[in-house]
């Protein structure tokens, strides 16, 4: 129920007055309501529970973490 | 950019297992409070490649597993009458109640449907007007937002014929809970990445300075959780206590304003017992006053039915990390996903579940991630 795999959305529309889109986790689509990310462009990546996208995933933060572990070994104590 | 294969490479998996292994001068048992982190960490076999001074405490963040019995039987008793149509997630049929699960009230010709979203259940009163539709709404702060909009759609479509079984708890009462308790033997906690992603990190805050506790907020692939606790162990190493964000390409410090601005509006915060646990001051939502009239306990009059555990269940021992699964005396033996005594064993995110389906039935077992 809390474990959601980010999913990239591939179409945005009005149904009811609301912002849906479909978001596709791998091959997988489904149907997702965007009421509490107003902003979402499609091409995002984001977090979705229970049929609500809740947060976009954020590329440059998740390129400094990567970036981050590759340095671990070469830097080692500095980091705190 | 898929932010799966990324944050799964054994390579830099191996490199945070080295680090921990050189920062780590002591013991420290670290809490997971997530079943979705407790379901990656022994998928991995996460727990068995890290120092063995580094022990990990599964916490109680599965919500299948802490729904009270006495809702289990409420929403049981509802989804048996005919005017019913009730709707849950599909984790909660076969959580035992204290005679039957909801597969077992379906196969009795109840009508029990599950949805992928609790809007799908609006939609379905609104397609059966002659029908009451009710929706288990159920969950921690990532299912909430969903089941607050899903009353709230009701409410502006003017359904009258739609209700909410609401059981919602929330983590921060529970750290509380767990840090205060005379038992307690956790060190620092990895907080639930999700639950963040939605709240944002700031109610976390008050927990670290109250109780001089390490709080790293965690994601929940494989180098999330190493990165997570190799910034609670830096930290314990240091004698610092401090709030920190490992996962930052999800998590804010604000959270979803927009959402809880809509569980300020739906809900309101009470007492809450919880499976296997009790009773948590403040830990949980129930319905605010202008949404009572989508209560689904006070339409079908079963606020009174309440029960006791099963005296074979020690899921609570589980849930709050003071026995691993496998000493359950009823593990693997008794209790299976087949026959389960206790939800979380039921639950894709229950402790037990994870034991038993990565059998670590008592010895060590094979580990998904392999670190090279
Ligand atoms: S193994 Fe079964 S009986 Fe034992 S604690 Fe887990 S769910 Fe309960």
């Amino acid at each position: 129920m809390c474990l959601a795999v980010p999913g990239r959305i591939t179409d945005i529309r009005e149904e009811r007055s609301t912002r849906m889109a479909t978001v596709d986790f791998d091959g997988i689509r489904k149907e997702v309501c965007l009421a509490y990310l107003p902003d979402a462009a499609v091409g995002d990546y984001t977090i979705v529970h229970v049929g609500f996208a809740i947060s976009k995933v954020d590329e440059e933060s998740a390129l400094q973490t990567l970036a981050m572990f590759r340095d671990l070994g070469v830097l080692g104590g500095e980091l705190r | 950019m898929k932010y799966l294969d990324e944050f799964r490479d054994p390579v830099l998996a191996r490199r945070l297992f080295e680090e921990i292994e050189r920062i780590t001068t002591r013991h420290w048992a670290i809490m997971e409070v997530c079943g979705g982190q407790t379901h990656s960490i022994i998928r991995n076999g996460i727990d068995q490649l890290l120092p063995e001074q580094i022990e990990l405490i599964h916490g109680p963040g599965c919500p299948v597993c802490v729904t009270p019995l006495g809702i289990i039987d409420k929403a049981l008793d509802i989804a048996a009458r005919p005017e019913v149509i009730f709707c849950s997630f599909g984790d909660m049929l076969r959580v035992p109640g204290s005679r039957k699960d909801l597969f077992q009230v379906r196969s009795e010709g109840g009508d029990v449907r599950v949805v992928y979203s609790p809007l799908d259940a609006v939609d379905l009163a609104e397609g059966n007007p002659d029908r009451e539709v009710v929706f288990f709404a159920i969950g921690f702060e990532t299912t909430a937002p969903a089941n607050a909009m899903a009353v709230h759609q009701a409410a502006s479509r003017g359904l009258t014929n739609f209700s909410v079984l609401v059981s919602h708890v929330l983590v921060p009462p529970a750290i509380e809970a767990i840090v205060t308790s005379p038992t307690n033997r956790v060190d620092g906690f990895l907080a639930a990445g999700h639950v963040c992603s939605v709240m944002g990190t700031w109610q976390y805050a008050p927990l670290v300075e109250r109780h001089r506790v390490p709080i790293v907020v965690t994601g929940f692939e494989p180098l999330d959780v190493l990165e997570g606790i190799r910034r609670v162990v830096a930290q314990l190493e240091s004698g610092r206590a401090e709030l920190d964000n490992a996962y930052a390409r999800v998590v804010s410090e604000t959270g979803n304003v927009a959402a809880q601005e809509m569980l300020r509006d739906v809900f309101e915060v009470c007492d809450r017992r919880w499976r296997g646990i009790g009773e948590i001051p403040l830990s949980g939502w129930r319905l605010s006053g202008p949404y009572l009239d989508f209560d689904a306990e006070a339409r079908f009059d079963v606020a009174g039915l309440d029960a006791p555990e099963s005296s074979l269940c020690r899921s609570g021992e589980v849930l709050q990390g003071m026995i691993k699964p496998n000493q359950c005396p009823a593990f693997a033996k008794g209790c299976t996903p087949h026959t389960p005594l206790g939800a979380t064993m039921v639950s894709s995110e229950g402790a037990c579940a994870a034991y038993y389906h990565y059998r670590r039935l008592d010895g060590p077992p094979a580990a998904e991630l392999t670190v090279v």
